[in-house]
């Protein structure tokens, strides 16, 4: 029995690396980035940070449910503005977004609170629409999803006492550094791990590899869709919102089919079954668009000056996309969570059961 | 996004009877295109469950393919300057070819995959078209004068149509009507009508995969081509993401449906056009830039009361 409740133990030890080899892993990032990188290059790795967010937001829900959602950048979008009406300056707010209610028009919140309940705003908006869209199931969730994010792009583009429209909206406090960045991250990253270790993420992965079997077990798929919708979309909101805190300055058009596309290739390249596969492909994908970033600015080989025209950055990403697709569709991570080997642990479990066996002998 | 002509029906509202005709002639004419897109999403969607998200882009190609590659502002006819039937086929068969050739170079490759796996690839191949065009041909749009004759008004006892309205529902009239043809009566129409209905089926009983699959995207293509000629002689100018919105209809089209029913992919194309022309017709002004938010709102609402959409293809309810 004591054997059974230490290799109870180990095994639980042995997931909860996971969200600490993550962690390490981006707090390695954040700091050698913050070491080697030129301080004009920083905003890199800030952005990269807070890609982390929106694509853990993602992989919540793809991760867990298997359907794919092309429609999260409309939760990052509603995140974004949310905090946007929070945090905006009251006069700025009163002559461009006349449409605002007067508890956001006439007051201004503190930014970290306006992150939350920004999120928790997506997470609303998520409970209306993901009623609709988890009865469905495979390419009919995935169109169900588009149209949401063409909803959520429309009314933000054309409402423009809510949204400024195309004039954007301007002088959103930034203060979003690597450090900071990066303990919004790690939240995510704990968030997501606790999810995805609960019961409701092991039913939900069952239901996504068999979801008549699920039904049959007595899971409540719907209801657990649902959740997996909500609790994705308060993180890829909030995610916004910090997103918004970093660049200052929001246009409807900057979550529409390109951020869809960036933070879907971070999902899939990374591999599309596992929180890991959301991280590592974040830090992979960035690495590729900076290196062509690189090559687009000019770079020396040698004696060779290499210069690639304007655009090559979102084509290689694609190239990489469909690459990936074909020779590793499963991703990097191929769906494996990064865990501390397993062997580590055995030869743990071995010593600790003679210990235990040490001590019980005696005894008998 | 959206690609009705705003404004013109407020100076007709006086017309009573002209202006129903007006409406009811621009619903069917921006159905048509809705169709003929539809249509091409649909036989590819049929045979091999690939949502195929380039489609717009395809569209894109053929537009492009009009004029010079530079990246200057001015756009100098290539295709565009020759002798109308010279033109046609000539971009049918570089979109054709285009069609081909992403099936070649990354379909091909994911076949076995599931559906949703297949419409992120094509999501990646969209993107990848799109950026290149944008590499080679630049940002900014560019004005093309193709076909002016047809922007010229007709006069009909009295009221006048738009010539290029009239000309785009014949032909997508005739192009579902040698498409129907040629999937009832010849051999290769009714080995693709085959491997839609079962393609593993069809292939046991001798249908040979790639010819089909291979015609599939070659049909597809010209029907791109089509649409892409039909539409920038509308609009007059060329953008590297001019397809998109085209391809999002069809798209909703293709559900709205059916999906894996090419009836009912024709039948979802007008269904939108003529939703969408409702919508701009009658919503009040305030609310007509959201047509489009409530457009995909209907989809949502009858994805939610009829997952499959109005034709229900016997090939695609699963089985256990």
């Amino acid at each position: 029995m004591a054997v059974g409740k230490l290799k109870g133990f180990s095994r639980i030890a042995r997931g909860a690396s996971t969200p600490l080899l993550l962690i390490a892993l981006v707090v390695l990032v954040t700091v050698s980035g913050t070491v080697i990188l030129p301080a004009a290059k920083q905003f890199a790795l800030t952005e990269m940070l807070v890609m982390v967010v929106i694509a853990v937001g993602i992989s919540i829900f793809i991760s867990n449910t298997g359907i794919i959602s092309f429609g999260h950048i409309g939760f990052t979008c509603l995140g974004a503005y949310a905090t946007a009406w929070m945090t905006c300056d009251p006069m700025w707010k009163s002559l461009m977004l006349r449409d605002l209610p007067s508890f956001l028009a006439d007051s201004q919140y503190p930014p970290v609170l306006a992150i939350v309940l920004s999120g928790v705003w997506a997470a609303f908006i998520a409970g209306i629409f993901g009623a609709t869209i988890v009865r469905l199931s495979g390419i009919a969730a995935a169109i169900a999803t588009f149209a949401f994010l063409i909803i959520v792009s429309s009314v933000y583009s054309n409402w423009s006492d809510l949204t400024a429209g195309t004039s954007s909206v301007i002088n959103i406090p930034t203060f979003i550094t690597p450090p900071i960045a990066a303990c919004f991250a790690a939240a995510a990253i704990v968030i997501g791990y606790l999810f995805r270790a609960s019961r409701i993420g092991l039913m939900l992965r069952a239901s996504s590899d068999d979801v008549i079997a699920a039904h049959a077990s007595a899971i409540p798929v719907l209801r657990l869709r649902l959740l997996a919708m909500v609790l994705s979309a308060f993180v890829a909101g909030s995610g916004g919102a910090i997103y918004a805190h970093f660049v200052g300055i929001l246009s409807p058009d900057n979550f529409y089919l390109g951020m869809t596309f960036t933070t879907l290739a971070m999902v899939v390249i990374g591999g599309i079954g596992s929180l890991s596969g959301a991280v590592v492909g974040v830090i992979v994908v960035t690495i590729i668009v900076q290196v062509l970033r690189l090559f687009e600015t000019g770079v020396l080989l040698g004696s060779v000056a290499i210069k690639l025209p304007n655009g090559s950055q979102e084509v290689g990403l694609a190239i990489a996309w469909i690459l990936f697709l074909i020779f590793r569709p499963r991703g990097i991570l191929g769906g494996v969570e990064l865990c501390l080997p397993a062997r580590v642990w055995a030869r743990r479990q071995i010593l600790d059961s003679q210990l235990v066996s040490a001590a019980d002998t005696p005894r008998s | 996004m959206g690609l009705g002509k705003v404004g013109l029906y407020e100076r007709r509202w006086a017309g009573g009877m002209s202006y129903f005709l007006q409406v009811a002639i621009d619903a069917l004419s921006l159905g048509s295109l809705y169709a003929l897109a539809a249509l091409g999403l649909g036989l590819i969607f049929s045979i091999l469950r690939l949502i195929n998200f380039a489609h717009g882009d395809f569209i894109t190609i053929g537009a492009y393919s009009l004029i010079v590659p530079s990246a200057s502002a001015t756009a100098a006819f290539f295709i565009g300057a020759w002798h109308w039937y010279a033109i046609v086929p000539a971009v049918c068969i570089v979109v054709a070819m285009f069609a081909l050739l992403a099936d070649n170079l990354v379909f091909r490759w994911v076949r076995e995959a599931t559906p949703t796996t297949l419409l992120t690839a094509s999501f990646g191949v969209s993107y990848l078209i799109q950026n290149s065009v944008l590499l080679i041909y630049g940002a900014r749009p560019k004005a093309i004068d193709l076909w002016p004759v047809l922007n010229s008004q007709l006069s009909v006892t009295g009221f006048r149509i738009p010539l290029l309205q009239i000309v785009t529902i014949l032909t997508t009239l005739a192009l579902v009507t040698v498409l129907t043809l040629f999937l009832k009566f010849t051999s290769l129409g009714v080995q693709m009508r085959a491997a839609a209905s079962d393609f593993a089926m069809a292939r046991y009983l001798g249908v040979r995969a790639d010819r089909v699959i291979a015609l599939a995207f070659g049909l597809s293509g010209v029907l791109a081509a089509v649409v892409s000629l039909l539409f920038a002689t509308q609009t007059g100018s060329l953008s590297f993401n001019m397809g998109v919105p085209i391809a999002l209809f069809a798209f909703v089209a293709t559900v709205v449906g059916g999906l894996g029913s090419l009836e009912g992919s024709v039948l979802g194309g007008f269904a939108v056009g003529i939703t969408m022309t409702l919508l701009q017709a009658l919503l009040p002004v305030s609310l007509r830039p959201f047509r489009d938010a409530f457009a995909f709102g209907l989809i949502l609402l009858l994805l939610i009361f009829r997952p499959s959409g109005l034709i229900r293809a016997s090939a695609l309810v699963d089985r256990v």
